[in-house]
């Protein structure tokens, strides 16, 4: 059942016509003195997956979560499916609702069911009845391979299952969007696989995804585009295979012999 | 799974038998031996301290029970202690106790009307037992609160349903220490929770009120508050009016309880990583979502250890209430032995208030290990 209800969903998202997904536009961001983004352009289109690669400390976490104002951006234009990021509460709600966001440290709620994880954002913020909530949880779940969870608490579960639960409580709100901040870095290298493999299905539905992640096999398979983030800027992007085979940069070039040699 | 095993039959390991955990030996004999007489200082220190615990159960059982004196008799109206004062320091003299019991119960309280007084404390009693009670634990709260609480005001003053009039002054005893303390702790905790939350707030006003609030109150005795409220405040009104002495006392304890609860709440709060706050935010909650659904269910609980310690404490400090002349459970007593008859004889009732605070306290305090095992659950694998 979630297989179909997200399908039809984001197909729905997917429309020739349809304005860019995410638009950020000359954003720069400080923290303190810290000159952490410097103007970054970027175009996200609809049913577009982006993978964002950089070393530690190039701002590709920040980037990603000024989308969301998790962090706020101090200059620029962030524009989310058609709604400008300001001030106003309202836009800033409206954009939320149709973005989800899954974390590197999973950041379950630990006092509630799987279940309750997944119902609770579509009930309160949605207004969406119980039993209809429960029944889609339970799909979405299901779609994680995890349906046989639901009852336990993410204390119970492994590294691999939490995130599989966080990716499912994200896609219960049924976003048009999906950010992945570094979803397999807390993880086992077993447990990054099965991660791993429900990003790459909910790819090829045809989702709208921002990935900031080091695992350039996924890049390789699913990404349409990769950006590479150097010193708070975007040094580079493309399509994978550009990106990994032609390298541009020095910058470019360091980082991939490095994360090359680590794995 | 058949994989795994394919793996180790190739490696050419057999997989280890599991083991179950070693026995360790058990029974009183051997726990004995062990830990009480392990070695010669040991053994020593065993039986000296064995010696002094049998000493002393023996000589309390015999002061309390043995050589006690249950009853006197009243002649004109006036107790003859004679009997209790030759036997002082060798038995108890309960009989301050058989005579005085309903003074220190409910103090200055009309004699005849005494089943009031005593109602309210069950009915207290019952209030606490069904709050606490996890299945009442929703909108259902709060008509019982409303019922019971109007209930005892109505028992307690009287003048309506032919019940008389018992003016404040006339109250004292037990029901004055559970007034204060419940209406004490039921509007300070809320209170708290608004002060901790507004003291991570955002805007600088309400941030700076927060932390006014608490470094005032905190900073200042809980006695010197209520010489505050009990005679500085009444100054301030406009000649004529009178707020009552209780409500005022009520108004300075529950300031003073929601400035230390404050802290507690706030010290949950910040246990909470950050994550948590981001994963809601995300997910769209509101503030208030967020905050009631996410922040405080998992910081209460973390707290309830120090919550529980706070609640305690302020269930005994409510015995301060004395300075400002209200007649709670301790002041009764103390005054039940001012009489010249039984003066001398505060051993027994301070043993007799003692037991009534340690029962209440220990009821809270049993009842928080309950609710913080339940409340904990998900934390156990």
């Amino acid at each position: 059942m979630g297989e179909s209800v997200l399908t039809a969903h984001v197909a729905s998202a997917v429309k020739a016509d349809a304005p860019p997904a995410i638009v950020l536009d000359g954003v720069n961001k400080w923290f303190g003195a810290l000159h952490v983004l410097r103007d970054i352009n970027l175009q996200v289109a609809a049913g577009e997956r982006v993978v964002v690669c950089g070393p530690s400390g190039s701002g590709k976490s920040t980037m990603i979560r000024c989308i969301n104002r998790l962090e706020q951006h101090q200059e620029g234009r962030i524009v989310v499916d058609g709604i400008e990021l300001t001030d106003d509460l309202r836009s800033l709600d409206a954009i939320r609702r149709e973005v989800g966001m899954v974390f590197q440290s999973f950041n379950l709620f630990p006092h509630l069911t799987v279940l309750d994880n997944c119902t609770l954002a579509p009930i309160w913020v949605r207004r969406m009845p119980k039993k209809e909530a429960e029944e889609r949880a339970r799909g979405f779940l299901n779609l994680m391979r995890i349906p046989e969870q639901a009852e336990k608490y993410p204390g119970q579960l492994s590294g691999g299952q939490q995130q599989r639960v966080a990716i499912a409580r994200a896609l219960c709100m049924q976003p048009k969007i999906m950010l992945f901040d570094e979803p397999t870095s807390a993880l086992d290298p077993e447990m990054i696989k099965e991660v791993l493999d429900t990003m790459v299905m909910l790819a090829e539905m045809g989702m709208t995804m921002v990935c900031v992640t080091h695992e350039m096999g996924f890049a390789r398979q699913v990404a349409d585009r990769v950006v590479f983030m150097d010193r708070g800027e975007i040094v580079e992007s493309g399509e994978p295979e550009a990106i990994f085979n032609n390298p541009q940069t020095d910058r470019l070039k360091l980082f991939l012999s490095q994360i090359l040699r680590g794995h | 799974m058949s994989e795994i095993t394919l793996n180790t039959a190739v490696s050419g390991v057999p997989e280890a038998p599991s083991r179950t955990a070693p026995v360790r030996t058990t029974g009183a004999v051997a726990w004995a031996r062990q830990n009480l007489f392990g070695s010669w200082w040991s053994t020593a220190v065993t039986l000296a301290l064995a010696y002094l615990i049998v000493r002393w159960t023996i000589g309390f059982v015999e002061w309390a029970f043995l050589n006690a004196i249950w009853e006197v008799p009243v002649v004109n109206g006036q107790a003859q202690t004679q009997a209790c004062r030759e036997i002082k320091g060798i038995g108890a003299c309960w009989a301050v106790i058989t005579e005085k019991h309903r003074f220190i119960l409910f103090g200055t309280y009309p004699f005849e009307e005494h089943w009031r007084p005593a109602l309210v404390c069950l009915l207290f009693v019952g209030l606490y037992v069904v709050s606490a009670m996890r299945r009442f634990w929703n909108w259902t709260l709060v008509p019982i609160w409303a019922v019971t609480l109007t209930l005892i005001g109505v028992l307690m003053w009287g003048g309506v349903f032919g019940l008389s009039y018992v003016p404040q002054e006339r109250w004292g005893g037990l029901p004055i220490t559970l007034i204060l303390s419940t209406f004490g702790l039921a509007f300070a905790f809320p209170l708290a929770i608004l002060v901790a939350l507004g003291r991570r707030s955002k805007l600088p006003a309400i941030k700076m009120l927060c932390v006014l609030y608490v470094e005032l109150i905190r900073g200042v005795p809980l006695i010197s508050l209520l010489f505050m409220a009990s005679v500085m405040f009444p100054l301030f009104l406009p000649e004529g009016m009178n707020i009552d002495k209780l409500l005022r006392a009520q108004v300075a304890i529950t300031l003073f309880a929601g400035a230390y609860l404050a802290e507690v709440v706030r010290g949950g709060l910040q246990a909470l990583s950050r994550g948590q706050y981001e994963a809601a935010d995300a997910l769209g909650l509101s503030y208030w979502q967020k905050t009631g659904l996410i922040i405080l269910p998992q910081a209460l609980r973390m707290v309830i250890p120090p919550l529980v310690n706070t609640f305690i404490g302020f269930f005994k400090d409510t015995s301060l209430v004395l300075i400002i002349g209200i007649f709670d459970l301790l002041t009764a007593g103390k005054t039940a032995i001012v009489e010249p008859a039984w003066q001398g004889f505060g051993i027994e009732v301070y043993i007799t208030v003692g037991v009534i605070y340690l029962v209440f306290c220990f009821a809270m305090s049993r009842y928080s290990q309950d609710l913080e095992r339940d409340l904990n659950r998900h934390r156990r694998r």
